[in-house]
């Protein structure tokens, strides 16, 4: 076993683990503690029209990617809470709107889009160098901005009403927690693509949820999470020779099962030992 | 001397829908605790966030303490009307208060030790200090509605708004509650917003009745006529535990 951390892939399977896991652990949490998956996922998928940009352009699709994808985020924002339809039908038209486009800019794309497939499912075993520093990159905006607005933020998710009547801008702070949430899918990407992004974001914060009441606590134990099962998910996908984003998020799920399993066969224990006492 | 609130012909609309129409109100120093009832989906909270800035009215001016309701963020604390609750949210007691302090601390800054005196000093007003580590989930209805209370307080606000405050508590709680309001007033102007008249107890010191129309005369007894016009029933059938000397018939006080 390893020998395999010799090769400059699996260093660098490695570090685009840690790296994913730092950007979705600590905004995983205001995915879901906000509620916000919905959302989040229509700006993961909206962002393949920069991928296909990124081909159309004849540039690195993550160039692509990057702007598109905090484009989206705004729009998104803006869109779902002003407009007049019901804010889950103005995400779900934006959402496919994002896709279609990425699909027409390959398609008129000149030849063949090579790598595609690892944009929307990822390949963790095939991450280039540059990619580890633009996620690198990324991750230090990331938790800088959490250090910064951390008690914005916290105050936001929990009450976004009473937030306004602070005096706080809270539509912009919103749309920066989108922002951010934009450049984590970036992040992402490349480890289990832009389908099956929601799972990192979702999975390990919620599974953090059981352990703590704690926003910061949380944070740190989904990271943590994250951490160990997508390197438990590399190590299965190379031994099994099977896709390296899907075998992490299978991981992902049959942990989580697992714990809410087991946590919920010591909960029934605790209320029927309750019930026996006098 | 400013008035603590001054409404000039104010009109509220969702959509084609009048929800406030023409609503005048002034409130001077010493304003002491003011009840305003009225039914359900009668404006009530549409009333409060006018006050609160996070309406615009189409028609009319707000001012509290001689300024519009933006620029006196850090002069107003706010109770909103309970909401279905996250029960789960990983959020304690006290970080909770501690967001009443945000008007105050200002943008990027961490809190300073004068914000976590005031959120020290309102959790002990509402008798709540010890429970400052609990997750706000492990509570009671009771002390989560002092929690609230507490969040609004630490804001050192001149005035309390409270939104449906009694409602989901049990009379004895309903009964510390209005103590609590009791002496908060001496230091600040409330304003209680409730559908529930038997709410509208020895406390208040004015009552409005709020229906569309404010039918507000400076004074602790409500005209039946306008209780019959805000609920549009006869008044035996809505008084119902109001104390008497409440209700005036025919008096004219107004
Ligand atoms: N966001 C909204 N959009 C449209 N109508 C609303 C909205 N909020 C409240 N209303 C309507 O305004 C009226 C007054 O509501 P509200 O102020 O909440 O009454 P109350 O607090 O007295 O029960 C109700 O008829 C309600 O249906
Ligand atoms: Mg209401």
């Amino acid at each position: 076993m390893f020998e395999l951390l010799q090769y400059s892939f699996i260093q660098n399977a490695l570090a685009a683990a840690v790296l994913a896991s730092i950007a979705c652990g600590i905004i995983g949490v205001y995915v879901v503690v906000k509620k916000i998956v919905f959302i989040s996922g229509g700006i993961a998928h909206a962002s393949f029209g920069g991928i296909g940009l990124g081909y159309y352009l004849g540039i690195n699709p993550m160039f692509g990617v990057v702007p598109f994808s905090l484009l989206s985020a705004l729009v998104m924002g803006t869109v779902s809470k002003k407009s007049k339809i019901p804010e889950d039908s103005a995400i779900g038209i934006l959402w496919s709107l994002g896709m279609a486009l990425g699909i027409i800019f390959v398609y008129l794309t000149p030849g063949y889009a090579p790598d595609l497939m690892t944009y929307l499912f990822g390949n963790i075993l095939t991450v280039p160098r540059f990619d580890l520093y633009l996620m690198l990159a990324l991750d230090a905006v990331i938790v800088g901005a959490v250090y910064l607005f951390y008690k914005e933020f916290l105050a936001l998710c929990f009450d976004e009403e009473f937030t306004t009547v602070q005096g706080v801008p809270t539509q912009k702070l919103y749309l920066l927690l989108l922002c951010i949430i934009a450049l984590t899918i970036v992040v992402l990407i490349k480890v289990v693509g832009i389908i099956l992004v929601i799972a990192l974001l979702t999975i390990p914060a919620t599974l953090s949820r059981k352990f703590t009441h704690n926003l910061k606590q949380m944070m740190l134990i989904s990271i943590l999470f994250g951490g160990v099962i997508s390197v438990t998910g590399i190590g299965l996908s190379y031994a099994l020779d099977v896709p390296s984003g899907a075998t992490i998020i299978l991981v992902l799920s049959f942990v989580y099962g697992l714990v809410a399993v087991g946590m919920e066969m010591l909960d029934g224990r605790g209320v029927s030992g309750a019930k026996n006492s006098p | 001397m400013e008035k603590v609130v001054e409404i000039k012909d104010v009109w509220v609309r969702y959509g084609n829908q009048v929800i406030l129409e023409s609503v005048n109100l002034e409130l001077a120093e010493p304003a002491g605790l003011l009840g305003i009832i009225g039914p359900n989906g009668g404006g009530k909270t549409t009333f409060l966030k006018v006050l609160l800035g996070l309406l615009k009215p189409y028609r009319g001016s707000v001012k509290l303490f001689g300024k519009p309701p933006e620029k006196s963020r850090d002069l107003v604390g706010y109770v909103p009307q309970y909401k279905r609750f996250d029960f789960d949210f990983p959020i304690s007691v006290w970080e909770v208060v501690l967001t009443g302090r945000m008007s105050h601390t200002g943008f990027l800054k961490k809190y300073s030790e004068e914000d976590k005196k005031a959120a020290e000093e309102a959790l002990k007003t509402v008798e709540m200090f010890q429970y400052k580590d609990r997750q706000i989930g492990q509570l009671s209805g009771g002390q989560r509605q002092r929690v609230f209370i507490a969040r609004a307080l630490a804001t050192n606000p001149k005035l309390l708004l409270l939104d449906e405050p009694n409602s989901g508590l049990d009379p004895h709680m309903q009964d510390e509650l209005y103590r609590l309001l009791d002496r908060l007033k001496k230091d600040m102007a409330v304003i209680m917003v409730t559908h529930d008249l038997s709410a509208v107890s020895v406390y208040v010191d004015r009552i409005a009745c709020l229906n569309r129309k404010l039918h507000y005369h400076n004074s602790r007894e409500i005209p039946v006529e306008d209780l019959e016009a805000t609920y549009q029933c006869p008044v035996e059938l809505i008084a119902h535990g109001v104390p008497h000397r409440v209700l005036e018939r025919h008096n004219g006080n107004s």
